[in-house]
């Protein structure tokens, strides 16, 4: 199982950086997002998994589409860029991936020993809400001032350069 | 289920995914396909967090908050990203990195 997601994962990313249609780039996207919430049901966190789904690969992509459908024409492929740049670019990956990956296998992990805690949905809302040593009220605070602003500045740049005429008042 | 899989293996699939997303935000000129860049790069940091806490810490629940705000941070950073692509296009009729080079208001 692991394999198979893990196969998706790698084919797909690469799909979605290399294709030349951008609409298809966008669906290996998606392809990508939903197998990472497979590998969040096998490390048993639903809760992840299931806000992985809804907002990344339902929210995210959907918004990606449609600005997509937006700004650009279907069938139109993009020039590739230059071969030159490509070949650095991927010679600048594949330096980093090989050294991360010797250092992840050089590296002795000790886990601990103490018991599993169950994830579930009473003491993920619980320990959200919590300003004992273990809670994470702060950050929830922090991240719902973000939100409000993204959804604000969103509006406001998005708006900022319509026509003129319509609906300017008498 | 997931004993049998070494955390090594999350790990670098992980930095495959990372590493793909680097080379997709050098490589390409769309501004769309360069946020696509980024939500891989985010989404394999999720993935290491995830391991990390299942496998090293599993009484704690840090990596499960900080993915949980990492989604959260990405969301609003695609719609405001996108509102920005959406005006660029408006003032440039593009969405071609090279061809917006004037930051004029």
């Amino acid at each position: 199982m692991f394999i198979l997601f893990s196969a998706m994962i790698v084919i797909f990313s690469i799909l979605t950086v290399t294709s030349r249609k951008i609409l298809r780039a966008a669906v290996f996207l998606l392809f990508v997002l939903v197998s990472t919430s497979g590998l969040y049901f096998m490390l048993n966190y639903q809760f992840l998994a299931a806000v992985q789904l809804t907002l990344y690969a339902g929210g995210i992509v959907v918004l990606i589409i449609f600005s997509i459908l937006l700004t650009s024409h279907i069938s139109q492929n993009f020039e590739s860029s230059g071969w030159k740049k490509n070949i650095f670019s991927a010679i600048a990956a594949l330096i980093g991936a090989i050294l991360s990956v010797i250092t992840i296998l050089d590296y002795r992990f000790s886990a601990t020993t103490e018991a599993a805690k169950e994830v579930n949905m009473t003491l993920i809302g619980k320990s959200l809400l919590s300003v004992n040593y273990d809670g994470y009220v702060l950050p929830f605070e922090v991240i719902s001032i973000l939100l409000l602003a993204a959804m604000v500045a969103a509006i406001v740049v998005a708006k900022k350069g319509a026509p003129k005429t319509i609906g300017l008042p008498k | 289920m997931n004993s049998e899989i070494p955390l090594q293996y999350f790990l670098i699939l992980a930095t495959v995914m990372f590493f793909t997303g680097v080379y997709g935000f050098l490589t390409r000129r769309n501004l769309i396909t360069i946020l696509m860049s980024v939500e891989l790069i985010l989404n394999s940091v999720n993935i290491n967090f995830l391991a990390f806490n299942r496998y090293l810490y599993p009484h704690k629940l840090e990596g499960m908050f900080f993915s949980l705000f990492i989604i959260a941070v990405a969301a609003s950073e695609a719609a405001v990203a996108i509102a920005i692509i959406i005006n660029i296009y408006r003032r440039f009729s593009t969405i071609n990195v090279e061809d917006v080079n004037e930051m004029k208001y």
